[in-house]
């Protein structure tokens, strides 16, 4: 399974250097989500600071929509998914291939996002450990959940709008536990024993549990 | 000579529809079956289902030893599979997509070269993305892949479709190869001649079961005059 997962995790970031998805479009749009949760709240910049884990965590939410989206529809050109099948490759490894592969190029967003938020909302960053790890666990169960329902959503006509109909309120607990995560890193009393980072731990291992059992059965119909 | 694939009574359904009405068929090491029958008639379901990737719903399957019915997994890359579509990724070079499937198939990637390198793919064009190429340029991206794995067994749906006259040849003289070391072909087509490969036998499908299995008694002689049009493109 894992040697599958490799090959497809290798396969998809070399498709995406080549099309440059995430970098051109995806990007662009996080920060823009960035810029207009700015002019809706408040431009005071107290204000700004205040909610800027929150507002980061609902431009990555909203950004994982459209990369998860992307990693199944890779698959669906030329009906490259059923090849994957009548090669014999394993559906659990599929699903851990997409998972990294979508892990690798959000994480690399949060970070040019991050960077983005510093410089618009200016927020007092403090608690590095427990504000990375809780952005690998939050990133990692976004992608496990998002892969899931992507699939299963492709299956759909409404695929568009389906996706992010199952996604939102399935991830709100990410968007959620990783808001008051990195709140508390902000603030003085950061801790990796932080009770957000367990629930963001633990969806994370639910869902990459979830998507490896159940993936072969979407995938096969 | 054992069989290689046994359907006895195979349902499959798709939705609420019935596609595969209880099947009977079977095929041997070293068979080319043509595969005929009218457009719905269940010749591309009855190589999906050979391949394991429709489910079926009733009767006894059985692929290389293995039931795929219950355990399709352990059988399906050993089976060469090439549909309407030729399970490519567009912003893959030619050559990087063929070492894929090798991988995924567990398939020795040095082998790559050479089966690209038969069908023309050399050069620029093994280098060129495949979202760039042509559509018979495409089948050999998808036909080089299959060289290059050697199934035992080969599911080819219209294979010469889309290919020109040398690259047919190429083609049917690598499955004569296959078929004379015991490699077994089914073979969709709704043309009435394909170059120098001659079927052993002619199955017709029709309201998903088999209608008709007529063994080929001799040779059936290469006629000049079809390959001539089939080379100048008159593709079914």
């Amino acid at each position: 399974m894992w040697r599958d997962a490799l090959l497809i995790a290798a396969k998809d970031l070399k498709i995406e250097l080549r099309s440059k998805v995430t970098m051109n479009q995806i990007l662009p749009f996080a920060f823009v989500v960035l810029i207009v949760f700015a002019f809706a709240l408040d431009t005071s910049p107290g204000t700004l600071a205040k909610v800027a884990p929150g507002l980061f965590w609902l431009a990555v939410l909203f950004s994982s929509v459209f990369g998860v989206d992307r990693a199944v529809a890779i698959e669906t050109n030329d009906s490259a998914g059923e090849g994957l099948l009548a090669y014999g490759v394993d559906p659990g490894g599929i699903f851990l291939g997409k998972v990294i592969s979508v892990f690798v190029q959000l994480f690399l967003l949060e970070i040019f996002l991050l960077l983005g938020v510093v410089v618009l909302y200016g927020p007092k960053i403090g608690g590095l450990p427990l504000m990375a790890i809780s952005a690998f666990f939050a990133t990692l169960g976004l992608c496990a959940a998002g892969v899931t329902y992507s699939q299963l959503a492709s299956a759909s006509r409404a695929k568009q709008t389906l996706l992010p109909l199952l996604l939102v309120p399935v991830a709100s607990p990410v968007l959620l536990a990783g808001t008051k995560a990195w709140q508390d890193a902000f603030s003085t009393a950061a801790s990796l024993g932080d009770p957000w980072l367990r629930l963001l731990i633990v969806f994370a291992v639910v869902y990459l549990a979830l998507g490896a059992i159940f993936f072969g059965s979407i995938l096969e119909g | 000579m054992g069989s290689l694939v046994s359907f006895k009574n195979v349902i499959v359904i798709s939705g609420n529809f019935p596609i595969l009405t209880g099947l009977d068929f079977e095929a041997g090491p070293g068979e080319i079956v043509l595969v005929k029958g009218r457009n719905g008639a269940g010749k591309t379901s009855l190589l999906r289902a050979v391949a394991g990737l429709a489910r079926i719903t009733r009767g006894s399957a059985n692929v290389l030893g293995v039931d795929i019915a219950a355990n399709p997994a352990d059988v399906r890359h050993r089976i060469g599979l090439l549909g309407h579509e030729g399970f490519l990724y567009e912003d893959l070079t030619a050559s990087e997509n063929v070492r894929f499937v090798l991988k995924a198939t567990r398939s020795d990637p040095s082998k790559a070269e050479a089966a690209m390198a038969s069908l023309g793919l050399t050069g620029r064009l093994g280098d060129l993305k495949v979202a760039k190429m042509s559509a018979g340029q495409r089948k050999k991206v998808a036909l080089a892949a299959l060289l290059a794995r050697e199934p035992e067994l080969w599911l080819l749906d219209e294979p010469h479709a889309s290919l020109d006259s040398w690259t047919r040849g190429v083609l049917d003289a690598t499955l004569n190869a296959k078929v004379s070391r015991g490699a077994t072909v089914l073979l969709v087509s709704h043309e009435s001649h394909h170059g120098s490969l001659v079927p052993t036998r002619t199955v017709e499908v029709g309201g998903g079961k088999i209608i008709s299995d007529t063994h080929a008694t001799k040779p059936v002689p290469l006629d000049p005059l079809a390959v001539a049009e089939q080379g100048s493109g008159n593709v079914a």
